[in-house]
């Protein structure tokens, strides 16, 4: 059999290579093509070997290689989990890269984006390859790098330039904090490799100690609340299929790192720490979901959805946790199904969706929803993209958004004989906010494309534009036919997903592509089932044969003529329903308590010809009470030791006297 | 044997709600004005309705899109799939495993998802307005409805919901704080969902005080007619999910003979009628809400819901 690194490795070495040389023929015509070609069919052929070593087709021996710190070297190995978040990683890959033969000609500065796309993917490849602590933080730093480099892709514009310098400094923060948590893992012998952390002891605080610091870093890069604000920053800033990538594929390798720290490194888990990952789960999926409700940027819109569903992901999470530390193996895979299920799920959906903003973006030179409307008429292939993503992320049968939650749902009803009231309390509440937010999604996504696709267009720009190129329509519809083909046959998937349990929490689902038709039966058939092949099938015949008899035996004409609006039609398509006074019901019922909203209106009296106002104010509440603060204290602290600068040097020479003496004295007390 | 038994119960099923639900809708509408002393519409008036809105032409707006064609079957479709699978009159219905609770909650979902957008496709205010509204609506009524779905499933161990009507029609589940609850508040639901008072009044013409009717107001003809019969559809829906779950008794059990069925197809005729009288009496005894008042409203629907579901992880018999 084949060695899967053999496959993998290879491929990542190609990736840098090909950064290298768009490196050298960036600002040639063909070099496009070229870089985001080879981009393409590297990641096809890791997809396809990924696949293969996740259903056991390839052998998964680890390697070392003589590289990095000398007396670690750089240890890699593939296993179950590995090679799905391998599938996430090179599926993202592919369908960004084919999109970008197309949406790349576009690009006004493809020198500032060819060398660092290759070089990106390349990145995410390594961490989830790394079996040391040193090759993971390498890497990981590595893809924190280039995805920075990519959101300064057009660095002239101020609010890219904030993006980026905000995303440099969570990025350093998280992987600090990473940094620290394998330090306590690794311990004061300082194995680094994975295989000794796995197998050392350590006390509860230390576990303890290190979980959190994972939370922290790896919440910080997937958007985990309240450390998202830098994601609905640099994830619209960068070109949409990076974006795609970003919110897609980057913010899962986070999760992956999780997972991997958590399930695997760190072994028993805590009781009180799925508490914390539900909590901190349920709130960022309502907070990510309604300030997507408030957003009118497409990308931003999706950037902040994109956080709803890490809060979903990281809930399973918890909830798989809980089980596998209450012993119920069997419960604990659901969970840690579902939560797989649905990273796969999001990668698919996010990446469509964006790459569907970025044709929007092609077509129109737009990203505010205010000023789009009615894309349907004219960029028709994109539009039904864009609805199955839509249909799909908000969670609605037959698309796999459904499946996903719904497990999470059946996970959740497992729960009542978990002991402990803190989980008793916590998981009904969390259930309440998950279905929230999936209704509350199903809101967001109905604005998405009823003001950006539906109605009269809004501006010239919408009434002019054009369906995009024939590449970037093949991304979005091959990503459309994997979000229904998951939804109708989940069976599959939940099988592929069976090793990765099996080893992270000791059981498995039952096996489900033996079952009649197709039905996935998360415990056993008498409790729950579901199937989305029929009720897919059932749903199209029905609708095909309602259509059919009402043509055929009722009536078939049809008149077009004006809209009739009650018998007042508005010409002017300013008074249509925008993004604002959609949500405008929402933000009432849920913005005073979230965003602190206030709404004012300006009415002068009668007979004054000053214009009506109405003004809403909305503050975003995390960033106003924890990091203005922290920005505050900073700053404070900068300024007063701003003074140390201009000293002369016979001060500075007394400073570093004074303190050797008292590091010295510190020493000698210690010991 | 059992199968082709069990197969033509399902497509009974399948055509028993599709000839009741415009019934139901017109047995409503006459109580109603029985009880403001009109003599009101014949019964099977919604019959001609739909008769004459199939036969009539379909003006369709210069802007409308192609999605806006489609969505009347879509709806359609979704409601009646959703509805065949909640046992009417006879349990053990061949396909109940295809989709359990959560999912045809989730297919109801899907028809308002769509319903939504086809407020939002012809371009005017109206159909803005409703959209708006009712997602609105719904953000709280979804979460409410899944919660004391919650609540039945670690009642009845199962979210199947055959299984649950068979669990909860045995003597030993009994009376339970969190089964009151759960009534309680899936009664609130289905008063929002169906765009009933207080929530949204099915038969005004102001289309300012509505959410429902604003966003079909660019509908006509057989489009139009296909709605209204998806409408008629959840509100049979609604009642019997109610019924089957809280009176379970008289379905009749798979297997059963003609007597049983006969039985049950009495009871569940009696039990709509009951259904679709409370819920005339109830409309007429009350005022409609401001539309800013409904989050309150569901508020507490979902409030109740939560609590059910609570009482229920902290001890399986309340």
């Amino acid at each position: 059999m084949m060695q899967a690194l053999m496959i993998h490795l290879p491929l990542v070495g190609v990736l840098l290579a090909a950064a290298i040389l768009a490196t050298a023929i960036a600002r040639s015509a063909s070099a496009t093509p070229v870089v985001y070609g080879i981009c393409a069919a590297a990641s096809a052929i890791g997809l396809g070997a990924a696949v293969l070593s996740l259903t056991g087709g390839l052998s998964k021996e680890p390697l070392v290689l003589p590289l990095g710190l000398p007396w670690v070297g750089a240890h890699f190995r593939i296993d179950a989990l590995a090679a799905f978040f391998l599938v996430v990683v090179n599926l993202g890959g592919t369908s960004a890269s084919i999109y970008g033969l197309g949406y790349g000609r576009h690009e006004h500065a493809p020198h500032r984006v060819l060398p660092f796309f290759p070089a990106f993917l390349a990145g995410m490849n390594l961490v989830v390859m790394a079996d040391d602590a040193f090759t993971f933080l390498l890497s990981w730093e590595f893809m924190s790098l280039a995805s920075w480099a990519l959101v300064l892709a057009h660095h002239r514009e101020a609010a890219n330039a904030r993006a980026a310098y905000v995303y440099l400094l969570m990025a350093g923060f998280g992987t600090m904090a990473l940094l620290l948590a394998f330090g306590l893992l690794a311990g004061p012998g300082g194995e680094y490799a994975f295989a000794s952390i796995r197998a050392a002891n350590r006390t509860p605080a230390i576990a303890a100690l290190a979980l959190v610091l994972m939370l922290v870093g790896a919440g910080s890069k997937a958007g985990l609340a309240p450390l998202h604000v830098w994601l609905p920053l640099a994830h619209p800033a960068a070109p949409s299929h990076v974006s795609a990538l970003m919110s897609g594929v980057m913010t899962k390798v986070a999760i992956y790192g999780f997972i991997r720290v958590v399930f695997d490194l760190l072994g028993e888990p805590a009781w009180w720490s799925s508490v914390l990952l539900l909590a901190l789960g349920g709130a960022t999926a309502v907070l990510g979901i309604l300030h997507a409700l408030m957003e009118t940027d497409l990308k931003r819109l999706l950037a902040y959805s994109t956080i709803e569903n890490i809060g979903v992901i990281f809930a399973g999470l918890g909830l798989s946790l809980a089980f596998e530390a209450n012993g119920m193996g069997w419960a604990a895979a659901l969970a840690l199904t579902a939560a797989l299920f649905h990273v796969f799920n999001h990668s698919l959906f996010k990446s469509l969706l964006f790459f569907g903003a970025g044709a929007v973006l092609t077509a129109t030179g737009q990203r505010d929803m205010d000023k789009l409307g009615g894309l349907i008429h004219r960029m028709p292939a994109t539009s039904v993209a864009f609805l199955a993503g839509c249909v799909a992320i908000s969670a609605l049968p037959p698309f796999n958004g459904f499946v996903s939650e719904w497990m999470i749902f059946q996970a959740i009803l497992q729960s009542p004989s978990l002991p402990g009231w803190g989980l008793k309390i916590m998981v009904p509440a969390v259930g309440g906010l998950l279905a929230l937010a999936a209704a509350l999604a199903a809101a967001c996504f109905v604005r998405a494309f009823g003001v950006v696709f539906l109605g009269r267009p809004r501006s010239t720009v919408a009434e002019q534009a054009h369906e995009v190129d024939g590449f970037s329509v093949a991304a979005m519809a091959v990503l459309a036919a994997l979000c229904l083909l998951a939804g109708i046959l989940p069976g599959f998937v939940i099988d592929g997903l069976a090793p990765i349990t099996q080893a992270l929490v000791g059981g498995t689902m039952p096996s489900q592509t033996g079952d009649a038709w197709l039905s996935i039966v998360p415990i056993a058939e008498g409790r729950s089932s579901y199937n989305g092949l029929l009720v897919f099938a059932f749903i199209a015949i029905s609708a095909w044969l309602a259509a059919f008899l009402v043509h055929r035996f009722a009536s078939h004409e049809l008149r077009r003529g004006p809209a009739w609006d009650c018998g007042f039609p508005e010409p002017s398509p300013a008074t249509q329903y925008t993004g604002g006074s959609f949500a405008q019901p929402i933000r009432r019922v849920f913005g005073t308590l979230v965003f602190g909203a206030r709404e004012t209106v300006e009415m002068p009296p009668p007979g004054d010809m000053a214009p009506a106002r109405h003004t809403v104010e909305m503050r975003d509440l995390v960033w106003d009470w924890l990091f203005a603060p922290i920005a505050g204290a900073v700053d404070f602290a900068a300024g007063y030791l701003n003074r140390l600068q201009f000293l002369t040097i016979r001060r500075y020479l007394s400073f570093v006297f004074l303190a050797l003496v008292a590091l010295l004295l510190v020493l000698a007390l210690w010991t | 044997m059992d199968l082709i038994l069990s197969f033509l119960i399902q497509a009974a099923q399948m055509a028993v709600v599709l000839a009741l639900a415009p019934l139901l809708t017109g047995f409503v509408r006459k109580v109603k004005a029985r009880l403001l002393r009109r003599q009101g519409a014949s019964v099977i008036q919604p019959y001609r309705d739909l008769a004459r809105l199939l036969r009539k032409e379909v003006v369709l707006a210069q802007n409308a899109s192609w999605l806006f064609r489609v969505i009347p079957y879509l709806i359609f479709a979704a409601t009646w799939v959703a509805a065949a699978l909640v046992p009417t009159f006879a349990g053990g219905l061949l396909f109940s495993w295809t989709a359990d609770l959560i999912a045809i909650i989730a297919l109801l979902g899907s028809a308002r998802f769509f319903l939504a957008l086809a407020g939002m496709d012809v371009g005017t205010s109206f159909g803005g307005i409703g959209a708006s509204r009712e997602v609105m609506i719904a953000s709280l009524a979804e979460p409410a409805m899944l919660l004391t779905v919650f609540a039945l499933a670690l009642v009845a161990g199962s979210t199947q919901l055959s299984t649950v009507a068979a669990v909860l029609a045995t003597p030993e589940v009994g009376l339970r704080v969190s089964l009151a609850m759960a009534l309680i508040a899936l009664v609130m639901v289905a008063l929002a969902e169906n765009a009933r008072i207080p929530v949204d009044n099915p038969a005004t013409h102001l289309e300012l005080t509505m959410v429902h009717e604003a966003m079909v107001l660019e509908y006509s003809g057989r489009h139009l007619a296909m709605i209204e019969f998806a409408a008629s559809l959840k509100l049979l829906l609604y009642i019997s999910l109610i019924a089957c779950v809280f009176v379970p008794w008289g379905i009749a059990a798979p297997g059963s003979g003609l007597a049983g069925f006969a039985l049950g197809a009495t009871a569940y005729l009696a039990k709509l009628a009951v259904g679709g009288f409370l819920l005339a009496f109830f409309e007429t005894s009350i005022a409609k809400m401001r539309v800013f008042r409904v989050p309150d409203f569901l508020g507490v629907a979902l409030m109740l819901s939560l609590l059910g579901t609570l009482l229920l992880f902290a001890s399986r018999s309340l």
